[in-house]
């Protein structure tokens, strides 16, 4: 398993990742990439950008953690994620999750895994610039419930044996 | 302990970091939220809707009820926006 993960304030060019996750290798059946870009729109209101601020040390160490999870739940080969932060313009790269394995199920579930848990568990928050001034954007429950689809299903309450 | 804030947590506090050194009384992420609103106007206004913040120690989610006893950096921050 080779994993990268990046935060950086400057763009990233997607094929040039990927490139470097498929070079010299074999094994490798299929390649998964989402990308995330900047809207020139919010909430049906257009924007000129946004920021994006981070918790530097924390957002690397969850992204890790959940590499490691995504790593332990599909045989996967290569992961790449690297995630920007600071000032983006509408049509600019935000974000990459790219995962390789030798099938394409794996690849598939690994990179909306990844994607779900980042939306709500990466410590990024989006300011986005309006005419009205700068706004944060909310957090949005579907990203939740994409999120939580992925957990363990719960296990019923235990009966209380009566006395 | 050090305590950090982020996105409109940070613009409310007014701060980036600060250090701060709760009573011995203040045991939870939730007491010390609790404490903080009683600090200045600033921390109040942060953290008067404490139920939507969220809480990370030494750089890991904790919920509400999690102890602070032995933490080197607490944050608080908004529910996250990345990706």
């Amino acid at each position: 398993m080779s994993t990268t993960i990046r935060l950086q304030r400057e763009a990233f060019d997607v094929a040039a990742e990927t490139a470097k996750m498929t070079r010299g290798r074999t094994d490798i059946g299929a390649l998964v990439t989402f990308t995330g870009i900047c809207r020139a729109d919010e909430n049906g209101e257009p924007i000129a950008g946004l920021t994006l601020e981070h918790y530097p040390g924390m957002a690397e160490a969850e992204i890790a953690r959940h590499v490691g999870e995504a790593t332990a739940r599909w045989p996967l080969l290569a992961v790449t994620v690297v995630h920007r932060y600071g000032r983006i313009a509408p049509g600019e790269v935000i974000v990459l999750v790219a995962t390789a394995s030798s099938h394409r199920q794996a690849a598939f579930a690994a990179a909306s895994f990844l994607m779900d848990y980042l939306k709500t568990r990466a410590p990024f928050w989006k300011q986005v610039e309006t005419a009205a001034g700068t706004a944060w954007v909310d957090a949005k429950s579907a990203d939740d419930i994409a999120a939580q689809r992925w957990s363990a299903p719960r296990r019923p309450p235990r009966r209380r044996t009566a006395k | 302990m050090k305590l950090l804030y982020f996105a409109w947590v940070r613009e409310r506090v007014g701060k980036t970091e600060e250090r701060l050194d709760p009573p011995v009384g203040v045991r939870t992420v939730g007491e010390l939220m609790a404490w903080l609103a009683k600090q200045d106007e600033q921390h109040a206004y942060a953290f008067a809707n404490a139920k939507v913040i969220r809480a990370a120690i030494d750089r890991r989610h904790v919920p509400a009820d999690a102890a602070i006893a032995g933490a080197t950096e607490i944050a608080f921050f908004p529910p996250m926006t990345g990706g």
